[in-house]
């Protein structure tokens, strides 16, 4: 039996999950304030997982339900996005990258989990305020499903590059692979942190929701996915101030990442005429991609505490403003 | 000494009624410190420990807090100040079947719903016939909710929060839905909690289930708490806030009293401080042997007599008793109106009797609640809750509560051949 009834000051005690059989097992200690500790917050989240879960396989299955091609529409719309991006730069533009399908998809992929996970997160809480009012849990489960149900999604779309690649004979950097599991972690932290931020403070300024997709617009532009890094913008960076600028973006380095892994081809030379070939990803060691990921991580979890803390201060109120 | 399962400290919330709230951000800027506002006190400084396997009912009017101290303590809500210890699993009913995902089936549901409760999938696994069970909905369980009735949707609700087995039950208000077997199994279910040395905290207005099931209850008044004690006590402070402040939740609404409309005797119908122009002075019983002993043999007289006193003359007086047995029960509440006689009563004390010639009840204490009102518009002078208790001796042997007359023989020949036949 725990004893400390004042368990707020001491985060780290360890509390036995309930077992089912009724008898000395051991109570949770829960202390309602407005002032929980971060540690606190982060272990309620922690006790909250099978919700989590739940409400993860809850979305997908409402979202499907009664329509006949069920999860196969999850990949519809990225498809679409992908066909006409392929068609306007790669037919009609030329831009020369060859094989600018898996180009295109291997920064596609990571951008559309983390603006599908923080666009539905940002209106989560107005959106199930009906729950938030009743049923006491962590609120920042929210946003986490939301950024689940987006990497379910991501689970998809790379089933279907994978097709994609295997018809197309391309085939990823293999020793690299294990990297992408680092970037997915990154993309995660950093789109469940503004997740759950923005859904937090959308609850007091409503157009948030709103914002957040023309804000996801710009973003997308600004990262090198329809476009190459090393061919497009980089020349075009003379200054060293320029370059980190745009490398500031977390972005930037998941895409370039996901490109130099899936996509692989960093030079084209090109056997026909004077050209002396394109550069298309940037020919950093190995080791700068390890430790540019690791960055994306960190910054991750910096972002994901700043969230927390935000989330926290505004959290007390939601049930007067919903 | 029970350890203490809810501990609320100091516990303060502080609401702010917007007039008219801009969410959007030009309405933010725009307004920026302009948004007129209420300040609203819910709850103001409320302490109170919880011992383990308690059962605590919180009384109080509309808007007087007992909703928003449910919130904070299931944690749905936060506290302006001070904070709430919860130890062990709580189970929140303020709205049954929050959170049901009208898409999904019952089935999938109940998963859902458990896992807001805290419980990993074994868990539910392990309770999850049990549920079924108990809503009565085997047949319908794998169709979706959104085909439940309201009735259906409450039993899930309810059978869910009760079987994930929590320590600590917290109902608000719940228990008026559904039909009235479910309610009577709810009830069974509540007894059952009980009786596993379960905490219950308890929410309601009506005083009645408060006797019957709670421990322990406290009065809370515009935030604050008035009492806390037992029941008896508690409901009887409650009923009398109602009248000294006059502002209760019918006072504001005192009912026309046009002739010929249908009278409401709703004891909440209740006047302001100076027009009380009766009120009651002692009740006292009256029975055989009275001088000797303490008790009322059943089957004899007794007589239950009111005094009062008059402030001025006043016309057509009802007055009303209940009586309640020892479980809380209401046996009997009647009044001078459905008795067909009527009453003008003179400047001055005086006294009312209420007699039985015979008192067919069994052994127990019973209680006494006695009012005095207005027969148009049901307005209440004046009321006592349980002021007396009638203690009862039967010297025969019977079980159960009444002592009905009662002839025994044996049965006539033609009759027993009828039988037979």
């Amino acid at each position: 039996m725990t004893t400390d009834a004042l368990a707020s000051s001491n985060p780290g005690t360890e509390p036995s999950p309930p077992s089912g059989s009724d008898a000395g097992r051991p109570k949770v200690t829960r202390v309602v304030s407005s002032k929980i500790t971060l540690g606190r917050r982060v272990k309620n989240i922690w006790d909250s997982r099978e919700l989590l879960r739940n409400l993860i396989s809850t979305e997908i299955k409402v979202k499907y339900k009664g329509s006949v091609l069920g999860l196969l529409w999850s990949m519809v719309a990225p498809a679409m996005t992908l066909v006409i991006f392929w068609f306007v730069f790669g037919v009609v533009l030329r831009n020369g990258i060859p094989n600018f399908v898996i180009f295109l998809f291997s920064g596609l992929l990571f951008w559309n989990f983390f603006q599908l996970g923080v666009q539905t997160a940002t209106g989560i809480i107005v959106a199930r305020s009906g729950i938030v009012k009743k049923v006491a849990f962590p609120r920042e489960i929210l946003a986490l499903a939301c950024v689940g149900t987006a990497g379910v999604f991501l689970f998809f779309q790379t089933i279907v590059l994978v097709i994609f690649m295997v018809v197309l004979g391309a085939s990823p950097d293999w020793p690299m692979v294990p990297l992408l599991f680092v970037t997915i972690f990154g993309v995660a932290l950093i789109s469940s942190a503004l997740g759950i931020a923005l859904s937090a403070i959308n609850v007091y300024l409503r157009d948030m929701s709103h914002l957040i997709e023309v804000i996801l617009t710009a973003w997308f532009w600004a990262c090198p996915i329809v476009y190459s890094y090393a061919s497009s913008i980089a020349p075009h960076l003379h200054h060293q101030f320029l370059k980190i600028l745009y490398l500031l973006n977390p972005m930037t380095p998941v895409v370039l990442t996901s490109q130099r892994v899936i996509y692989a081809t960093t030079y084209i030379h090109l056997t026909t005429g004077k050209h002396p070939g394109q550069q298309i990803l940037p020919t950093w060691s190995s080791g700068t991609f390890i430790l540019m990921n690791l960055g994306i991580v960190a910054f991750g979890l910096i972002l994901m505490v700043i969230a927390l803390i935000i989330f926290g201060r505004l959290e007390g109120n939601f049930a007067e403003e919903l | 000494m029970a350890e203490t399962a809810v501990s609320i400290q100091q516990v303060t919330k502080h609401f702010r009624l917007y007039h008219e709230r801009g969410t959007s951000l030009k309405e933010r800027f725009v307004k920026a410190g302009k948004s007129r506002y209420d300040e609203l006190w819910a709850l103001d400084d409320v302490s109170l420990d919880i011992e383990e396997g308690q059962t605590i009912g919180i009384l109080g009017h509309n808007g007087s807090g007992k909703s928003t101290l449910l919130k904070c303590i299931c944690g749905v809500l936060q506290p302006t100040s001070g904070q709430v210890v919860v130890r062990g699993t709580l189970a929140g009913l303020l709205e049954l079947g929050a959170g049901f995902q009208p898409e999904l089936s019952g089935r999938d549901n109940i998963y859902l719903n458990g896992s807001m409760l805290g419980l990993g999938k074994a868990e539910i696994d392990k309770v999850f016939d049990d549920i079924v069970r108990f809503s009565e909905l085997e047949q319908f369980i794998d169709n979706q909710v959104k085909f439940y009735s309201s009735g259906m949707y409450v039993r899930l609700g309810f059978a869910v929060a009760v079987n994930v087995q929590p320590d600590i039950l917290v109902i608000d208000e719940v228990l008026a839905v559904g039909d009235e077997r479910f309610q009577r199994k709810c009830m069974d279910k509540i007894r059952e909690f009980q009786e596993m040395g379960k905490t219950i905290i308890f929410v309601t207005q009506a005083a009645e289930q408060v006797r019957q099931i709670c421990d322990k209850t406290m009065v809370l008044n515009k935030g604050k708490i008035l009492t806390v004690g037992t029941p008896g006590h508690s409901i009887r402070i409650f009923r009398e806030n109602l009248l000294e402040g006059g502002e209760g939740p019918g006072a504001a609404i005192v009912p026309g009293t046009a002739d010929g409309e249908e009278i409401d005797r709703t004891i909440d119908f209740v006047p302001k401080e100076d027009d009380r122009p009766i009120r009651i002075n002692n009740v006292t019983l009256d029975y055989p042997d009275k001088e000797n002993v303490a008790y009322l043999k059943s089957g004899d007289p007794v007589s239950i007599h009111i005094g009062y006193d008059a402030e001025r003359e006043v016309e057509d007086v009802v007055f009303s008793l209940t009586i309640s047995d020892p479980r809380g029960e209401t046996l009997l509440s009647t009044n001078t109106e459905y008795l067909k006689s009527h009453y003008d009563v003179a400047a001055g004390p005086g006294a009312f009797v209420f007699r039985f010639p015979t008192w067919p009840l069994l052994d127990g204490q019973y209680q006494v609640s006695v009012g005095i009102q207005n027969r148009h518009g049901g307005l209440v002078y004046d009321w006592k809750e349980d002021v007396v208790g009638i203690e009862v001796l039967y010297d025969g042997q019977a079980g159960g509560m009444l002592n009905l007359p009662i002839e025994a023989s044996m049965a006539t020949n033609s009759s027993q051949s009828k039988e037979s036949a």
